[in-house]
């Protein structure tokens, strides 16, 4: 009996070894979870500042923005401690703070004096939930926007402004509001000659869709719903937001053929490749543009802010990230240090030159920061007029249910503008009611 | 009669000597590998059961509330669940029929007295050997519009395989049928070579023609093993995930088991999900059933 025994134990305590792993504290040492991107280099050059006056060793860990979402959460649903701190999408907020994974940042949000030093837009979408509570959950650290980057040399040529103004009765430019960005679009889409209007946001995986559309929606004066009491229905779906859905199709008409499947990437391509005159990127992805090595043709590229749409209104979808603390950390007190140095102005100076888009409002306002290069003016101007989606917990499905019903009617020719957005407004509906959100 | 098979130890043997017993050795061997199976297969099968009635979110701290069938009943009046099956099984239809034309057509090719045929045999048996993501993103690279080999092969010019929203679930199946058909072609040529020479000898004598020969005695001899093969690629292929996630995320493509992926790990709709992947395995053992059942009348014949 004693040896069954003895062979019950072996075979129980080997298949429990490779459940134990050993975790070695660190207090010196800080983990920063981010996407692999240009940002998150620039975010490690910073980090390595702060070893070199502080001897803690900071590494940014990274993985594909295919992955983050996924690999993010389901750390923080493992309560893992593998991540002291994390870069997190702005759409995260409701879902990482009602479960428990970001630590409440309100104190020192107060204390640092930070809705002083950085943009107010940036402080009310990347760390404030639930909306107007005064509750804060992460530290404003890469502003983002969508905006524009469009051929230079191609606007400029003068055979196209005559042909242009003949045709439309006004001068080639810069797009004042988004009947000339259609013009436009349409105007220099020539398929015979593999050269097309615009290049705009399509994937229908993840939040693509939803970014790109939402910059057609706010200029148009549409909202995607009230977010202070949950009502889509009349609001989603209002005259306004049809008439911007129906813009946004009727612009990928004149995007490349097979777009039906382009983010970011594709976007900055169409510039590079040229395929486009116009293209919606995120600032985030502009560097590539002005840089000869990755964009040939940069010296022929410029760049605009979302233009207004018919009744003058101008916004722009928000991108961009919040650095919070994880609940879960160890080490939260060196975290809070980062933290603390992460805001000081020098700090935000020095994040600034390296790449970084900072939200400090005396870096962006600072002649210095707005003549570095071509767009930084232009964001500064989109971050004062930024809006962004759901941040709800359950934005993920509400991301879903836009994917679902708007992806078929802006790539296909499936119902009308109405009909989607009547149908997004229910499904929508259906999830608030689902999570009681709407009573 | 079990104990019979077992041959006991050897007594001059190391382990008998220090007194351990032949079932105190099969015990070692066997604990751990059962043990395993409980923990990571059968406690999780009856967990996620018992989730499937809850609305639990494993994104928040919030308690699960019990919902009874509500999200049986929300997920089988979706209409867009109804479309990822209803594509699932376009997929299914089309990569294992292709599979068991192609494979079958080279088992055939194959049965027969040729140069090199055990090298020929191993080399086709390389894509199935393959990981799944791996063959994923060489066949992107493959179908690349601009400088993909294929179009180019087939001077097909810029051809979009992948994102263009009716060709991409075609062109994922296709992909299938080139790993897999080389599966169906080993188990199929074990049944050719099963089949007795004697009987092809009689049917010359009695001057049966190719087809009759084929309809009448391959065919009806190698079809067990066939359906095996059958019954295979059909549960995998609809399980599909890593070719069809890797290769294309349309609408058009999203297999029951990615909308499952995105239920539970990007929505964080644990107890929802839970309840899908319950009405897949149910769907997958109808259908293997079906194929079961069948698989017994052709062996009884």
């Amino acid at each position: 009996m004693r040896k069954t025994i003895t062979g019950l134990l072996a075979g129980a305590s080997l298949a429990l070894a490779g459940g134990i792993s050993v975790h070695a504290a660190n207090a010196q040492e800080l983990t920063i979870f981010w996407a692999e991107w240009d940002p998150s280099n620039y975010l490690q050059e910073l980090a390595n500042e702060y070893e070199k006056e502080t001897g803690v060793k900071v590494t940014v860990e990274t993985t594909p923005w295919s992955d983050f979402q996924t690999k993010a959460f389901a750390e923080f649903n493992a309560k893992g401690d593998a991540y002291d701190l994390i870069v997190g999408d702005s759409q995260w907020l409701g879902a990482a703070s009602e479960g428990g994974h970001y630590v409440d940042l309100t104190d020192f949000v107060k204390k640092n004096k930070v809705l002083e030093t950085m943009a107010p837009a940036t402080v009310k979408f990347y760390s404030e939930y639930p909306g107007n509570s005064g509750k804060y959950w992460s530290i404003p650290a890469e502003g983002d926007a969508v905006g524009w980057s469009y051929r230079k040399d191609w606007f400029e040529d003068p055979k196209e402004k005559e042909a242009f103004k003949a045709k439309y009765g006004y001068d080639l430019d810069v797009p004042k509001d988004w009947k000339q960005l259609r013009d436009i679009a349409e105007f220099f889409y020539r398929p015979d000659q593999k050269r097309y209007g615009i290049a705009i946001y399509t994937d229908n995986s993840y939040d693509a869709m939803a970014m790109g559309f939402e910059n057609a929606l706010f200029s148009y004066g549409g909202e995607l719903g009230d977010y202070a009491n949950y009502k889509v229905d009349g609001i989603v779906n209002s005259d306004k937001a049809v008439a911007a859905l129906e813009a946004y199709k009727e612009l990928y008409k004149f995007a490349p053929p097979g777009w039906a499947k382009s983010f970011f990437v594709e976007d900055n391509q169409a510039i590079t490749e040229n395929l486009a005159a116009m293209s919606m990127n995120y600032f985030a992805f502009f560097p590539a543009l002005i840089n000869e090595a990755s964009n040939p043709n940069a010296k022929g590229t410029g760049f605009f802010a979302n233009p207004p749409g018919p009744d003058g209104d101008q916004f722009a979808a928000l991108g961009g990230q919040g650095i919070s603390i994880v609940s879960y950390s160890k080490n939260q007190e060196e975290a809070f240090k980062f933290l603390e140095w992460f805001i000081k102005d020098e700090t935000q100076k020095k994040w600034a030159e390296l790449g970084g888009y900072t939200c400090n409002k005396s870096v962006l306002e600072s002649a210095e920061f707005q003549n570095a290069t071509p767009y930084n003016k232009a964001f500064y101007e989109t971050m004062f007029k930024v809006k962004d989606f759901w941040a709800v917990p359950e934005y993920a499905e509400l991301l879903q249910q836009l994917n679902q019903r708007v992806y078929p009617y802006v790539t296909g020719n499936s119902g009308s503008a109405k009909e989607t957005l009547d149908a997004l407004a229910a499904d929508w509906n259906a999830t608030f009611k689902k999570y009681g959100r709407n009573q | 009669m079990a104990t019979a098979v077992l041959t006991t130890l050897d007594p001059a043997s190391r382990a008998a000597t220090r007194g351990w017993s032949d079932i105190t050795i099969r015990n070692a061997f066997i604990v751990p590998t059962i043990l395993f199976l409980i923990v990571f297969n059968i406690f999780p099968l009856i967990y996620s059961l018992g989730y499937s009635f809850t609305d639990f979110r494993a994104s928040t701290n919030a308690a699960a509330n019990f919902v009874g069938l509500q999200n049986y009943r929300d997920l089988l009046n979706d209409p867009f669940v109804w479309s990822n099956f209803a594509i699932t099984a376009k997929y299914v239809i089309v990569s294992v029929v292709g599979q068991v034309l192609v494979g079958f057509g080279m088992a055939m090719l194959l049965n027969r007295d040729i140069p090199f045929k055990g090298l020929l045999t191993t080399v086709l048996l390389l894509p199935m050997m393959l990981s799944m993501a791996v063959v994923g993103l060489f066949w992107k690279l493959l179908y690349e519009p601009s400088f993909g080999i294929i179009n180019y092969a087939f001077g097909l010019g810029s051809f979009e395989w992948l994102s263009n929203p009716d060709m991409a679930l075609y062109a994922v199946a296709l992909t299938d049928i080139w790993m897999w058909s080389p599966f169906v072609m080993l188990l199929s040529l074990a049944g050719l070579s099963a089949v007795p020479k004697h009987l092809y000898e009689a049917a010359a004598i009695d001057r049966a023609g190719p087809f009759y020969t084929f309809f009448r005695i391959t065919l009806p001899l190698v079809a067990p093993i066939l359906m095996i093969a059958i019954i295979f690629r059909t549960m995998e292929a609809f399980k599909t995930f890593d070719l069809a996630y890797i290769l294309s995320s349309q609408p058009t493509t999203e297999l029951i088991s990615i909308r499952l992926y995105k239920m539970a790990f990007q929505e964080w709709q644990t107890g929802r999900s839970c309840a899908l992947a319950y009405i897949v395995l149910i769907m997958v053992l109808a259908i293997t059933n079906i194929y079961v059942k069948y698989l017994n009348k052709v062996k009884e014949r």
